[in-house]
């Protein structure tokens, strides 16, 4: 135990550094899922097939190797993101691994927001649209008032779990080198061999909080957007 | 929901911007083609002396033995441990007794909750690293077995409740036992239904044994870690290599889920897995979903 509590301030940086990581591509992957799941419903058919094709690729490769591309493949053909250390924005800057690290997230991410996302889309009756048109309401109308509310709420079930995986997934980055939760775990096991199984609940429970936070926040937006039927 | 519901049908200049963003569209894919292409060439990366190690048999032995069938051991020597811990706990959870509910409650939570990686370089320091009683591939397969059967638990526990709850009754009348109604009339029938959402795991389990490369453990990633860092140029080619295997024994294990998916659930919908790590919530999709 004592060896996480006197190295609490490295225990509380490590988890900021998994939160940062889980917080910058989570939003980046919202981002370019939401890109990819309009692409997958839109009317272009080169489009649709286009994000099918990476929704497929992404989802089926570990991440573990997308990280090899973007940790150690990418360098070699000239992208090593080292240009970012040189900027600073209020006295912060990050580190070239850090964005690679995000990047590699963001991208496998988003396969699985978009498939999140037209679940949601899916998840509402054909039923409701046709009233909506039988009514005489136009395209926008029916969207706005009819389709994109229920799939926001359908939503919001199969987004947490991605969110939840996400939040686990930071840990990967881990093995190229960030010194987020799981790579200090790894540290602190080197230097106490004695107390590994302390060591390894303590920070299980770090990642149990951040779990347990994100879905008690999806019960709640889900109970917010409750309808009695 | 089709889209066509939304739309009144497409006069002919609506026909015209749909031509029009088609062409746009692969005009810009190709593009983009073309750039990693060109990009991958001026970078000399295709150059036959990077993939000589692909079409080398050492090589492919290497890869496909040392690596492919050491990553499958791993995945299919996961899955069975996993089937035992989920049956178990997944019972364990509706359970009418609250000290066989909460303590599987917690075993299912803290598992599905730990990173995947996280519990493997646990396992790897507790019982393998220096002289331990292990390999760091029984220690991938330790972490596969906790994580994958914790959610299998709540795959179970959803597939025993989505039987008919008159099947349940029917056997209560007929003067069944708790046991047997559970052992006769419940999980035959939750088996056969969230038989494909057990292959998807299969995927999962596969995907998730690359991460044995953090604790060298022999597989697919780690004989590819191998071969970049004995030739020390051809990282593109091997990673390129590495994510077209995976993905290629990954279709196949989807189309299999598919199958099972037709042939024994039928086009019902899949049981509903929310929260359950399903990356399609069971929403919708077929439930061949994938945790990442």
């Amino acid at each position: 135990m004592e060896a996480v509590f006197t190295n609490f301030d490295e225990y509380l940086k490590a988890f900021g550094l998994t939160l940062a990581l889980f917080a910058v591509s989570g939003v980046a992957s919202l981002i370019w899922g939401l890109v990819l799941a309009t692409l997958r419903v839109g009317p272009v058919a080169v489009m649709r097939a286009a994000a099918a094709v990476y929704v497929t690729l992404f989802r089926n490769t570990p991440l573990l190797v997308i990280f090899i591309f973007m940790a150690v493949a990418a360098p070699k053909l000239g992208y090593n993101f080292r240009f970012v250390e040189d900027v600073e924005v209020f006295g912060w800057n990050v580190s070239a691994f850090f964005v690679r690290s995000c990047i590699a997230l963001t991208l496998y991410t988003s396969a699985f927001v978009c498939e999140a996302f037209r679940s949601g889309v899916n998840a509402v009756p054909v039923g409701q649209a046709e009233a909506a048109r039988a009514v005489g309401m136009t395209f926008m109308q029916s969207m706005r008032h009819i389709v994109l509310p229920q799939a926001g709420r359908a939503v919001i079930p199969p987004m947490a779990s991605v969110e939840i995986a996400l939040a686990k997934n930071t840990s990967v980055a881990a093995v190229f080198g960030i010194a987020e939760a799981t790579a200090t775990m790894r540290g602190l096991n080197n230097d106490h061999a004695d107390q590994r199984i302390q060591i390894f609940i303590l920070f299980a429970i770090g990642y149990i909080v951040i779990v347990e936070i994100i879905s008690l926040l999806s019960h709640l937006m889900e109970r917010r957007s409750r309808v009695a039927y | 929901m089709a889209g066509s519901v939304l739309y009144d049908a497409p006069g002919p200049r609506t026909v015209a911007r749909h031509r029009l963003y088609t062409l746009l569209s692969v005009v810009a894919l190709a593009v983009f083609l073309l750039l990693v292409v060109w990009k991958l060439d001026s970078e000399g990366q295709l150059e036959y002396d990077l993939w000589e190690p692909f079409v080398t048999p050492d090589y492919l032995e290497a890869l496909f033995v040392d690596g492919l069938l050491n990553t499958l051991l791993m995945a299919f020597g996961a899955i069975p441990g996993a089937v035992i811990f989920g049956v178990v706990f997944g019972v364990g959870k509706l359970s009418d007794h609250w000290f066989l509910r909460w303590p599987s409650w917690l075993v299912v939570e803290f598992w599905r909750a730990v990173p995947v990686l996280l519990s493997m370089i646990f396992w790897y320091y507790l019982l393998s690293i220096g002289d331990g009683p292990l390999s760091a591939l029984q220690c991938v397969i330790i972490a596969l077995t906790l994580y994958n059967g914790a959610v299998l638990a709540e795959v179970f526990r959803a597939g025993i409740l989505a039987v008919p709850k008159g099947q349940v009754e029917a056997a209560y009348a007929i003067g069944m036992r708790k046991t047997q109604v559970m052992t006769t009339i419940q999980l035959p029938q939750a088996v056969k239904i969230m038989l494909p959402a057990l292959v998807s795991q299969c995927v999962v389990a596969l995907k998730d044994t690359s991460l044995g490369y953090a604790i060298t453990a022999p597989g697919l990633t780690y004989i590819g870690e191998q071969i970049y860092t004995e030739f020390r140029v051809n990282q593109v080619p091997t990673a390129i290599v590495l994510a077209a295997l995976y993905i290629g024994v990954n279709l196949i294990l989807t189309a299999i889920a598919h199958w099972l998916q037709r042939k024994y659930v039928g086009e019902r919908n899949p049981i509903d897995l929310t929260r359950v790590g399903n990356q399609q919530g069971g929403a919708a999709g077929g439930g061949m979903a994938a945790v990442p």
